[in-house]
């Protein structure tokens, strides 16, 4: 069986299910309970699961990831809500300082299975600090995990696997792409493998690689483009990355476009053109080409689809690589 | 390590152990009206009868423009709005306690303590619209609007406590809601503001709703004011919906801040609207509650004052709504006659001298936007954005 859904409802789906299947699984923070969730990611939750375990917390990110740590030691499976990317920061202390090191510092002993997930990225005409995509900066934090899926199949799926995770998993959400399309996707519990891409188009000439909302545009680009064979992977989980099947397709096409909303400088691109070089130097016929934001804050609503990566730039960069 | 157990004493009753408990705690709240209007006549501000009709005039400007900002925002002609129903005695209430001088940072809802403070009535528009040239500010010592929420705390610290190094006359006042009161930046912000005597007046205005989550779930003390004690700070708590002890409060709080001794005012209100134009209060409160706040209109009670006064005689009320109409009417004019921007706006600004790598992204961009007009048929500029 399955049902056609967004990736909200999709989201809503998994919560649903580990819900169901664990309960010692906990979703919590700000408007996810009585209203719901801003994006309507946690409706009907509490109604279907109880206050206890779906909880809505006070305004305050840092208490929400810290407490989750502290639930998480203690054997819950928190699933915390950052109600917007741009929250986060407050709260990247606790990521950094307890949730990914924990098992580290106690040499395996205590352990964070817990799982924040987010909405991120531009193009809904939000207000400020609604609209980044901070994902590189999360993937150098070492034993955090960062997944960002682009299809409500992988939303669910992936989800359900960060939940089970037995290490701390921020799983940013695609808040552009969250209702924009619906496919079918399996009901019942099923899940996707962390720390694996997936290809999304086969092809010879060149590898594009994207992830999360850019994926779309990456699609649309590709799909417009005549005469040109792209291969396209989504990346699906930023860390740990799936190095294989990036350097594999690399040394198949010999060349490489990478696509991501954030800034260019220091951006997860940075760690695929460094991986290529380690890896498949000697196989590239042309320059890796990034096609980012730019080194600038998101523009406020008015401006932010200039900051967008749209497909005529992605399509330019394809062209480009492939006539190199 | 020893083989030594933990010894188990027997676990006796309190033995005289008190310490404070929250009952402990009680204070409060100011009031110069009663629920009719019927003032404390020893508590009265001292006004002249215009003074006290400016009042009116700036509580109706304060509803007008919540009023047509939301329907513009309707309309597609704003961005997300976030109204100050409800609020208008503790917004203009403050504001008018504040000197030109002061510093307001501000969170959302203020818009008339904002244009009181000399900010433009276009920029706030603007601002809503999204165009980042609104908050320059322009004319006014208005800080930019805290969006994350509680983020600009420990900023009101930090400028209080330079107010204070220079032997300034101002302070620095802080709108904060009841949300605010549970981030770590509030409590670090007021720690330090204590610590360091800033002449800081924190304006928590306690509307009930943090979105979704009412007060009592935001935190299990009683009060917002109490929290001040923990800090070494003062605490006042007044009634939100009176304007005259809102004024008096805040003026309080002001003249004990320029003394070294920052405030924390909660003022006790509603917030009647929806949290922004995006969300739907009737998912997690009953109209009753919402009608029974209506019922303690701020501006109504301050009318009702007035016409006991015999203040209201001479205010043309459909006169002064007409007047703030046609400036809210101009103001969208000037807003819609904002020079359309140019891709440079995005550039603009992050550095004073703006790095290489910037510079290059820019010029690529402009070229590319240049020779792919079909770019456009992915970017929408926002109305006059």
């Amino acid at each position: 069986m399955t049902m056609n859904a967004t990736i909200i409802e999709a989201i809503n789906d998994a919560l649903h299910e580990e819900l169901a299947n664990d309960d010692r699984t906990l979703v919590f923070g700000e408007d996810v309970g009585q209203s719901g969730g801003v994006f309507r990611a946690t409706d009907g939750l509490q109604e279907a699961f109880g206050e206890e375990r779906v909880r809505d917390t006070p305004l305050s990110e840092i208490a929400i990831v810290g407490a989750a740590v502290g639930l998480a030691t203690y054997g819950y499976r928190p699933v915390a809500e950052i109600q917007f990317s741009g929250f986060l920061p407050p709260a990247f202390d606790q990521l950094v300082t307890n949730a990914s090191r924990i098992r580290w510092r106690t040499r395996g002993e205590l352990t964070a299975p817990m799982t924040v997930r987010m909405p991120y990225g531009a193009g809904v005409r939000a207000l400020e600090h609604h609209s980044e995509s901070l994902e590189a900066a999360y993937s150098h934090v070492p034993g955090l995990k960062v997944v960002i899926p682009s299809t409500p199949h992988d939303a669910k799926g992936l989800l359900l696997s960060a939940i089970r995770d037995p290490d701390p998993v921020l799983f940013m959400e695609p808040k552009h792409v969250y209702r924009s399309f619906r496919e079918e996707v399996p009901e019942g519990t099923y899940t996707e493998p962390l720390g694996e891409a997936a290809v999304r188009r086969e092809g010879e000439d060149v590898t594009v690689v994207s992830w999360g909302a850019m994926m779309h545009k990456t699609l649309e680009a590709v799909d417009e483009l005549d005469g040109v064979d792209c291969e396209v992977i989504d990346l699906r989980t930023i860390s740990p990355l799936d190095r294989r099947t990036v350097v594999e397709s690399v040394k198949k096409t010999g060349r490489c476009v990478v696509v991501h909303e954030a800034p260019k400088t220091g951006g997860f691109a940075s760690e695929l053109v460094a991986t290529i070089n380690d890896e498949a130097l000697l196989y590239l016929e042309a320059p890796v080409e990034r096609v980012t934001g730019f080194d600038v804050p998101v523009p406020l609503l008015a401006m932010e689809d200039y900051y967008i990566p749209h497909p005529p730039r992605i399509a330019a960069a394809i062209e480009e690589t492939v006539d190199f | 390590m020893t083989d030594e157990t933990r010894p188990s004493p027997p676990r006796s009753p309190d033995a005289g152990v008190r310490g404070i408990r929250q009952e402990d705690v009680s204070i409060d709240t100011y009031r110069v009206l009663g629920p009719d209007g019927s003032p404390d006549i020893d508590r009265l501000p001292d006004f002249d009868a215009d003074t006290f009709r400016d009042v009116y005039r700036w509580m109706l400007l304060q509803r007008t423009f919540d009023d047509r900002a939301t329907k513009l925002q309707r309309r597609g002609r704003l961005g997300t709005y976030a109204s100050g129903q409800g609020q208008e005695a503790a917004i203009i209430g403050s504001g008018f306690a504040l000197a030109d001088d002061d510093w307001i940072f501000p969170y959302g809802r203020e818009a008339g303590a904002l244009l009181m403070h000399g900010l433009s009535m276009r920029d706030l528009l603007l601002y809503w619209r999204g165009v980042e040239d609104a908050s320059r500010m322009e004319g006014a010592n208005v800080f930019g609007l805290a969006i994350s929420i509680g983020s600009h705390i420990p900023l009101v610290a930090g400028m209080g406590w330079g107010m204070k190094l220079d032997d300034a006359e101002r302070v620095a006042f802080a709108n904060l809601g009841d949300g605010a009161t549970s981030t770590g930046a509030f409590h670090e912000g007021l720690n330090f503001a204590g610590v360091m005597e800033s002449p800081c007046v924190f304006f928590c205005q306690n509307n009930q709703y943090a979105i979704s989550l009412p007060f009592e779930k935001q935190t299990a003390a009683d009060t917002v004011a109490q929290k001040a004690l923990a800090y070494g700070v003062d605490g006042i708590r007044v009634d939100g919906n009176d304007v005259l002890a809102v004024y008096n409060a805040v003026t309080e709080a002001r003249r004990r801040a320029l003394e070294g001794r920052p405030v924390l005012v909660e003022a006790v209100t509603y917030r009647r609207a929806a949290h922004t134009t995006s969300d739907d209060p009737t998912r997690y409160r009953d109209d009753d509650e919402v009608e029974e706040w209506a019922r303690r209109d701020p501006l109504e009670r301050y009318r009702n004052f007035l016409a006991e006064a015999g203040y209201l005689e001479e205010v043309d009320e459909d006169a002064v709504r007409a007047e703030v109409d046609d400036q809210f009417s101009d103001a969208v004019d000037a807003a819609d006659a904002f020079e359309r921007r140019g891709v440079e706006a995005m550039f603009e600004y992050l550095h004073e001298e703006t790095p290489p790598e910037l510079r290059r992204q820019r010029r690529e961009y402009e070229q590319f936007l240049a020779d792919h007009p079909e770019m456009y048929d992915y970017i929408e500029q926002r109305p006059k954005g």
